[in-house]
């Protein structure tokens, strides 16, 4: 009688148990990195935690939407879906200054067109080179090589498959993480000391939290320059790569 | 009212979807090519305009679209947490090096765009 309630409970408030367990599960990876006394990769943790949490979900059902399609988990698939992440998306937007923009001038710039293409060309090329040879597919996972966002937003925007989606994200992740790891200890030898370096450093890697943290930890006075161009990366790259990114992408390896 | 924010993201994502997906009819893609960083582009200008004008969004309004933009890391989680991620580990090593290459490779390029940027300063 009770299990029945519980169970009627997470199907009846699906969406609302799902802010629960997002809450739940970033508590712990919060709480995690800053045990470990790295307090920026709360975010890149808790997207690993997602990220295993799905895979459990997949294995236990066989299913493909991870975690939601667990019964009582479902209402992760709603807030995780494809309405309410681009609704945030664009809500990030929010604050940011054209006059910023123009700011960071023309390295900015230069660095956020390079920065986009370079990582979605050097993603492609990997993925063609490791067996992907469906544009829509070789396109999504090098949106992953930009962020882990424009990855799913390519993906969903030409229709690839959910595994390959899942490829792209776990890419983005990688991205993210392995920034936070290197930054501090190549920032010496690739000049990042200055505002100008900080914001083309912020245009050519572009992953937020990868950034903020990676900054952070090289000098906290240079995040908000790095952040001020990463703003613009995910989306410029959500325009760029499911556009014109893809044609080229068609071009060369359709 | 912080339900203003939210319905300003709300047009913002409908013209800027609609954009899109006109886009992806008249390039031969199936639904939505840039919707998302149309509607992005067209939050900035219209915060950017009322700004310049003198008449910039109210407190409660910069709130709701603040809430939505608090929520962006959970509901990242919430996505990572039900894709398909049994079948991406089959194919797993793609997304390290493919991950690992755009990382080093765009840390590379930072001294070289950085110095584009101090020759045209001089």
């Amino acid at each position: 009688m009770i299990r029945d309630i519980i169970i009627k409970l997470f199907t009846s408030y699906d969406l609302v148990a799902a802010f629960g367990i997002v809450a739940l599960i970033m508590l712990i990876s919060y709480g995690f990195a800053s045990a470990i006394g790295q307090k920026r990769m709360g975010s890149a943790i808790s997207i690993v935690v997602g990220l295993i949490l799905a895979y459990i979900g997949g294995k236990y059902t066989g299913g493909k939407n991870g975690l939601a399609d667990i019964e009582i988990f479902a209402g992760i698939g709603l807030l995780g879906g494809g309405m309410f992440r681009d609704f945030a998306i664009i809500s990030t937007a929010y604050g940011a200054k054209i006059e910023n923009l123009k700011k960071a001038g023309l390295p900015g710039v230069i660095s956020l067109l390079v920065g986009v293409f370079f990582s979605l060309f050097a993603g492609a090329i990997i993925a063609f080179l490791l067996g992907y040879k469906d544009p829509v597919d070789i396109a999504t996972i090098g949106g992953g090589a930009v962020t882990f966002i424009v990855g799913p937003v390519t993906g969903t925007a030409l229709g690839a498959s959910s595994d390959v989606i899942a490829l792209s994200i776990a890419t983005g992740v990688v991205k993210s993480v392995l920034t936070m790891i290197i930054t501090p200890f190549i920032a010496n030898r690739i000049k990042l000391n200055n505002p100008t370096s900080a914001m083309v450093y912020g245009g050519l890697i572009g992953t937020t939290s990868g950034v903020a943290g990676g900054l952070a930890a090289t000098n906290p006075e240079l995040v908000p320059y790095g952040a001020m161009t990463a703003t613009f990366y995910t989306g410029l790259g959500s325009l760029l790569v499911p556009s014109i990114g893809f044609l080229i992408i068609r071009l060369i390896f359709g | 009212m912080e339900i203003y924010g939210l319905g300003l993201v709300a047009m913002c994502m409908f013209i800027g979807s609609f954009i899109g997906r006109i886009i992806g009819v008249l390039v031969g893609v199936s639904g939505d090519v840039g919707g998302v960083g149309f509607a992005m582009l067209l939050l900035i200008l219209i915060t950017n305009y009322l700004d310049k004008k003198g008449k910039p969004l109210s407190q409660g309004t910069g709130r709701g679209i603040l809430l939505l933009s608090s929520l962006y890391i959970p509901i990242v989680v919430a996505m990572s947490a039900n894709q398909d991620v049994v079948s991406a580990f089959q194919g797993g090593i793609v997304a390290f090096i493919a991950g690992g290459v755009a990382t080093v490779g765009g840390i590379m390029l930072v001294p070289v765009i950085s110095k584009i940027g101090s020759n045209k300063n001089e």
